[in-house]
């Protein structure tokens, strides 16, 4: 699974880190059918996680309302210089990941 | 395939959509999904901030940003937020668990929206309690339109 991250290189202690994630993933809802009427299986990603230096600080569970490539936002404080790492897994058990390094100052 | 860019500064038209005047009567989400979040606690309006374009010309993919007023610190902090549809054949179109160390309660992401509709986002603190906002739009092109 292709993904990006982008976070900045660098925060200032107790400041806020933005993290965008998008993840490039069909988000197949089930409701579709194929040229011969069968349906095509749900799978979508349905959890997501976010540590920041090992530990949890964002967790997303989705469904079939989100989008295909599914896009997040979201904030992070920054504490201590430390990997942002983001994981998921869709309903066919296929895990990925992405990780971004923070340096914070101050 | 290429990856598609990150989206450039949230939304694509100018947004904020206040459904004025709503309260949580007039949210109107099937198979009881408020009811198995609420698990029969009260939601007030407020210290939610839902915002979706009025207008969407596209189902698959409307962006979405949840916003709530909260200090984020250990002692009060916004526990998750969860979003409902009204028409989409799943009501709930995601969960966001947050903690103190998220810093800021903003989340922003894309949905689906299978029609015009009411989207609510519903928020609950480290105290237990519920808030929501709610914003309607209009979708040209719905998703889903296969066998739902």
């Amino acid at each position: 699974m292709t993904a990006r991250i982008q976070v900045q290189r660098e925060a200032r202690r107790g400041g806020l880190i933005e993290v965008r994630v998008l993840i490039q993933h069909p988000m197949e809802t089930g409701f579709r059918y194929d040229s011969l009427g069968r349906q095509t299986p749900r799978n979508v990603i349905h959890r997501f996680e976010c540590r920041y230096s090992g530990v949890e600080v964002f967790r997303a569970a989705m469904g079939t309302g989100i989008a295909a490539n599914p896009y997040l936002r979201f904030f992070v404080r920054a504490e201590d210089s430390g990997d942002i790492e983001c994981r998921w897994i869709d309903q066919e058990n296929v895990s990925g990941s992405v990780s971004a390094r923070v340096t914070v100052t101050g | 395939m290429v990856l598609l860019a990150l989206p450039r500064r949230v939304l694509a038209q100018p947004s904020v959509n206040p459904a004025p005047g709503i309260d949580a009567r007039m949210l109107n989400t099937p198979q009881g999904t408020m009811q198995s979040i609420l698990q029969g606690a009260a939601m007030r309006r407020g210290r939610v901030r839902l915002e979706l374009p009025a207008i969407a010309d596209d189902g698959h993919s409307v962006p979405l940003v949840v916003r709530v007023d909260s200090p984020m610190n250990d002692g009060d902090h916004v526990q998750r937020i969860d979003l409902v549809s009204e028409k989409n054949p799943v009501p709930l179109m995601a969960t966001f668990f947050l903690r103190p160390q998220t810093g800021r309660a903003e989340v922003e992401s894309r949905v689906r929206l299978n029609g015009s509709q009411r989207v609510t986002a519903i928020a609950q603190l480290s105290d237990g309690s519920f808030w929501f906002d709610a914003a309607d739009v209009v979708v040209n092109e719905s998703a889903c339109l296969d066998g739902s």
